[in-house]
């Protein structure tokens, strides 16, 4: 009796939560936070546990809440006609919205030492990086610098320029996504400089963590989405 | 005051970092940048005004007003500190604002929400107090305003004590750390400098 009372309680708030999602489908798609494919302490010593749980848990959570909030309104300003009201969320849309996206693709760029992080890109990637920067260090050099000198909060970006079919380097402020440096820029690798992503670990030395986040980089993705938008 | 003068309330960790660190590389970075040309030499404020550039910032500015904002910061903030204003500082808060907690709320929602890196302000323009949030270096002097009072919003300042919870570290900052002594001689100040 006891395992049937469980079974109908999940029944029940499996039932709330279609329901809901329904509800969203007459208006809006939310979002949820994507979950990690790796423990939070599987990057260490690059970055800390402590720093990827807050990271996700918080930073990029608090990100996804937002954004369905501003998605939740904009649906309620669309239908009235609220022409002033769509406009003003756009800003609330632009940080969260980006945030998320950002994140997302973020936690896709990062592997454990063992699932491959670190190991150096192959095949296409591996020769256009060659072709556009003379090495593979010399992307790491380029991008490393750019990331250390953006002020502020922001991103840089190893991206592919659909149209001219070219690897570009790139950053973007706060939660811009890449796209609004260009509407043919496709993300390849992005490493978020903000704050968060590495003081509790680097404090101020920004240089640092940028030096030790390659370790990391999970190359096979970046090398999955460049041969998938090339074709 | 001391690095741990603002326990609990700022960590003297926090106060390494931020002013031996943070607060250390724009100063010794900008004088750097202005080596050998125009600006050398030339007072704080006037470099700001002419990097500023209305808003095509040039090299400097970044150091030039991070080395500013951060030397009014920590003389925003005393041990102690904190509580209700007084005297004709209050008289104008409740002028422009209504009351105080209307202004400690305006306050309050613009360094919350300020996006990314930033500052939030009270300021003195026209006769008028107003509160402004200004992102990355900028601060009210290059938007023509007097600052009167400042809370860093930049991750560093607050990440090693409050992570993620911005909030709370406003909160603290407003009901613990605020110099209003400092804030009402700027006042004086601006006042007399607008007649």
């Amino acid at each position: 009796m006891a395992i049937r009372s469980v079974a109908s309680r999940r029944t029940l708030s499996s039932l709330k939560e279609s329901s809901s999602k329904l509800l969203g489908l007459r208006g809006i798609q939310t979002f949820t936070l994507p979950d990690l494919p790796y423990d939070y302490s599987a990057l260490e010593p690059a970055i800390s546990g402590e720093i990827m749980q807050i990271h996700h848990q918080k930073h990029h959570q608090t990100y996804v809440t937002n954004y369905n909030n501003a998605l939740e309104q904009l649906d309620q300003a669309v239908n009235k006609g609220d022409a002033s009201t769509v406009v003003k969320l756009h800003s609330a849309i632009k940080f969260n919205g980006g945030g998320h996206v950002n994140h997302s693709i973020f936690w896709k760029n990062l592997a454990p030492v063992n699932q491959g992080g670190g190991e150096p890109p192959k095949g296409a990637l591996g020769g256009a990086i060659d072709t556009h920067f003379g090495s593979l260090e010399g992307l790491v050099k380029k991008m490393s610098a750019e990331g250390a000198a953006l002020q502020g909060s922001g991103w840089v970006w190893l991206g592919l320029d659909k149209e001219l079919k070219k690897l570009v380097v790139d950053t973007t402020a706060n939660q811009d996504p890449l796209v609004t440096k260009g509407g043919s820029l496709v993300p390849l690798v992005g490493i978020d400089v903000w704050e968060h992503a590495y003081y509790l670990q680097y404090k101020n030395v920004r240089p640092d963590y940028l030096k030790n986040v390659w370790k990391v980089i999970n190359w096979k993705y970046a090398s999955e989405v460049y041969e998938s938008e090339c074709k | 005051y001391p690095l741990d003068a603002l326990e609990p309330h700022m960590s003297k960790q926090t106060l390494e970092f931020h002013w031996g660190k943070h607060h250390r590389a724009y100063v010794d970075n900008l004088k750097k940048q202005v080596l050998g040309s125009e600006l050398e030499g030339k007072p704080l404020e006037h470099i700001i005004q002419n990097t500023y550039n209305n808003g095509d910032l040039l090299p400097p500015f970044n150091n030039a007003a991070q080395a500013w904002n951060h030397e009014f910061f920590w003389e925003s903030m005393k041990p102690g500190g904190g509580g209700k204003p007084s005297g004709e500082l209050l008289a104008l808060l409740e002028r422009d604002f209504t009351s105080y907690e209307k202004f400690y709320d305006e306050f309050n929602a613009a360094a919350a929400t300020q996006f990314g890196a930033g500052w939030a302000w009270l300021a003195y323009a026209d006769n008028k107090l107003k509160v402004v949030k200004t992102p990355n270096a900028v601060n009210p002097l290059v938007l023509g305003s007097f600052p009167l009072l400042t809370i860093d919003v930049w991750e560093h300042a607050y990440y090693l004590d409050f992570q993620n919870r911005r909030p709370d570290y406003i909160k603290t900052f407003m009901n613990n750390l605020v110099s209003w002594e400092a804030v009402s001689s700027r006042l004086e100040a601006a006042k007399a400098a607008s007649s």
